[in-house]
């Protein structure tokens, strides 16, 4: 028996551009495009805002040249940016869509879970939904009826199993659903995402039953923007960027070059023009890594049609997402700042910064306050603080330990 | 061997290993080319799927509507009310000389199945998207659960064409064996179309605004509400074209023992069903493989 589990070799997969963001065709749409299409793209090429026939065919390669190997029981973190075609390679491994090139071979039988709650119906009760959405996932029945009780037990909502789920909270239909899936047991299981829904003590349960999947000696495959999960219980890591494998390698490598990507996260330029006022463009002008107890400087320029009072406030998150703290000029400096029409710059000096060693983000506003946002980017600059000394001992916290980002400079005194 | 013996070394339990020594299934990956298989042996391995849409489309069909099951019979019941009073008792449509009700009604039941198989398997996959981006399974048990669903329906229909029957006085002969083949006919003329068109929904969505009107066309271009022996031979038997056709001929003749001799119409009828189920099942599966990309 080979002891490869899955093996992959030259994958690409293209999509059409515009066939994906026009989604829905009508007959006539194909036919007034065929007769445009050579127009437009004509037009295109006189304008010059198409350089090649490449660039012409409005396609992109989400996939490009995919090469790798899994053994049985290697348990596989897939890390990327968005759109880095992590999910197309699981779609593509789980037989959902198709390459458009390449080969890829599975030895076992594969379970994917790309989304928590395929083939729940509303109308249907707890229970039903279990056996409906187990034989979706690939269970057979005999499988679904032996288990069914742990499903149960699992998802702690026994007394509403014979209540339509449309009549569940939101929480309650994760839990059931996040159960059935948990009890698969394929050979081979892919896993997209699905850590990051339900509350806390859910999420560690789930994690809890990855685990336990892992030490059975099963292959995983799983996409999580969750550094501190996909350290924890991948062995093994792909770092996809732009549809290419840019590093496949034991974990901690795979999570260093991937972090190593992100610190060049430290520029955001807006591609859209938009409203009255937008934020045009961010800069990290300090160095993008820092360490404990330095300051971070960035420059933002907002552009306005007119002259307006407005406030710029930023908003630091940590690399989970949980926001750490905000700067709002108008409340904590009890000022606004008179944009006049064109670009306006403004050089933002936060800290000292007494952050854990980390990934973080800033997001940026503007508004005038208490009367309108004018724009607001999610998580535009990225930053890392690199290593923080902890007195002369030389420990360093990491925010992957889940201890907390933020130091608090503390004493403590003995009282007799 | 390797892997149980990997397996032993990390301390898992013997029942692991044991279901891991089973032959593993292999998949192989890669883009298709040209003609696609149809894959039917997969088809076959998944039909515990496949019962259980079968269930659920049963269990959700008449979920918060008032009448529930009654909708299965009062579709063709009130249909046929409509066609009595106005091509019965106004225009004087002839009736191979039995009730025009039970005439028309012994049609309509087998219609009913078919048309409301075919207006809802086509819309079938558009409507179960989100199943079809976030799981591979044969993508043809969807537009097949929802057509053999219907059966249960026809069987309530039935049920009360047998009343009617009896309310008219008319015995069945020993024709009715060949009903489930009849059934059959209507069930492959249903799926052969609702591939086609459920295929092509996934593509073009003009489809969704077709339906109604293909069907509506459909039920005047089949021999329900007047008797096909209008037509002369050869015409009669080249009628059978339309699969529909030699279905409500042979449910009349099977069941009220209409003397109109329907084999030939019933032959061609089959041959056309049968055709448009292969061409329809290599059409899914040619476009299979675009679904999750389209839909």
């Amino acid at each position: 028996m080979s002891n490869i589990a899955i093996r992959v070799e030259n994958l690409s997969k293209q999509y059409r551009i515009g066939g994906k963001q026009e989604r829905y065709k009508t007959l006539r749409d194909t036919l007034t495009d065929a007769i445009a299409a050579p127009f437009r793209r004509a037009g295109r090429l006189l304008r010059g805002q198409a350089t090649s026939a490449a660039e012409l065919n409005e396609t992109i390669w989400a996939l490009k040249e995919i090469s790798c190997e899994v053994k049985h029981g290697e348990v596989v973190g897939i890390v990327g940016r968005n759109g880095a075609g992590k999910s197309t390679l699981l779609k593509i491994l789980s037989r959902i869509t198709e390459p458009t090139e390449g080969f890829a071979e599975i030895h076992g039988r594969v379970g994917s879970l790309l989304e928590v709650g395929t083939g729940f119906h509303p109308e249907l009760t707890g229970r039903e939904n279990i056996y409906l959405s187990g034989a979706i996932l690939g269970m057979r029945r005999a499988e679904i009826e032996r288990k069914f009780d742990e499903i149960v037990a699992f998802t702690e909502v026994e007394k509403f199993i014979d209540t339509p789920v449309k009549h569940y909270s939101s929480g309650m239909y994760l839990r059931l659903a996040f159960a059935v899936a948990a009890h698969l047991e394929p050979e081979i299981l892919l896993v997209d995402e699905v850590l990051a829904v339900g509350d806390a003590a859910f999420q560690k349960k789930c994690l809890g039953k990855m685990e336990n999947v892992a030490k059975e000696g099963r292959t995983v495959l799983f996409v999580s923007h969750h550094m501190g999960s996909v350290a924890s219980l991948s062995t093994k890591g792909i770092f996809l960027e732009q549809g290419r494998i840019q590093c496949f390698s034991d974990i901690n490598s795979v999570i260093d070059a991937y972090s190593h990507s992100l610190k060049q996260g430290n520029f955001f330029v807006k591609r859209t023009a938009g409203s009255t006022a937008y934020i045009e463009s961010a800069q990290i002008v300090s160095s993008g890594s820092i360490e404990t107890d330095q300051t971070l400087t960035f420059e933002v320029c907002v552009f306005s049609k007119g002259v307006l009072d407005t406030s710029l406030n930023w908003r630091l998150k940590n690399e989970f997402g949980m926001p750490l703290s905000f700067g709002c000029p108008h409340v904590q400096l009890g000022k606004t700042y008179r944009l006049k029409a064109g670009i306006n710059r403004f050089l933002i000096t936060i800290g000292p910064l007494p952050l854990a060693e980390g990934d973080y983000t800033i997001s940026l506003d503007l508004d005038i306050p208490w009367i309108e946002y004018m724009d607001r980017i999610e998580d535009c600059l990225q930053f890392s603080v690199l290593s923080c000394i902890l007195g002369s001992k030389g420990h360093s916290l990491k925010t992957a330990w889940r201890i907390g980002s933020v130091i608090f400079p503390f004493e403590i005194h003995p009282v007799e | 061997m390797e892997t149980i013996a990997l397996l032993e070394n990390r301390g898992i339990k013997s029942n692991v290993a044991a279901v891991d020594a089973a032959p593993m299934p292999v998949i192989q990956i890669r883009p298709s080319k040209g003609w696609v298989s149809l894959k039917l042996d997969e088809l076959w391995e998944y039909r515990e799927l496949l019962y259980f849409l079968v269930w659920r489309d049963l269990k959700v069909r008449y979920k918060q509507t008032v009448l529930g099951i009654a909708w299965a019979i009062i579709q063709p019941f009130f249909t046929m009310i409509v066609f009595s009073l106005f091509f019965g008792k106004l225009a004087k449509v002839p009736s191979d000389g039995i009730p025009y009700a039970i005439f028309s009604f012994a049609a309509l039941v087998p219609w009913t199945f078919f048309a409301n198989g075919l207006s809802m398997a086509s819309n079938s996959l558009v409507d179960s998207a989100n199943l079809i981006k976030k799981v591979y399974f044969p993508r043809l048990t969807i537009p097949l659960a929802i057509v053999l669903s219907g059966v249960v329906d026809f069987v309530l229909a039935f049920a009360v064409l047998l009343g009617m029957m009896f309310y008219f006085g008319i015995a069945p002969t020993f024709n009715v064996i060949w009903l489930p083949l009849l059934l059959l006919l209507a069930l492959v003329t249903s799926l052969g179309v609702s591939l086609w068109l459920s295929a092509m929904n996934v593509q073009f969505r003009d489809v969704r605004y077709t339906i109604p009107f293909l069907t509506q066309f459909w039920l005047f271009a089949t021999p329900i509400a007047y008797p096909s022996s209008l037509l002369s031979e050869p015409w009669r038997t080249l009628y059978g074209i339309n699969p529909m056709a030699g279905v409500v001929e042979g449910f009349r003749w099977a069941l009220l023992s209409t003397n109109t001799m329907p084999g030939p119409i019933v032959i061609v009828s089959s041959l056309a069903a049968l055709f448009v189920l292969v061409s329809g099942t290599y059409y899914f599966c040619r476009m299979e493989r675009t679904f999750a990309d389209v839909i």
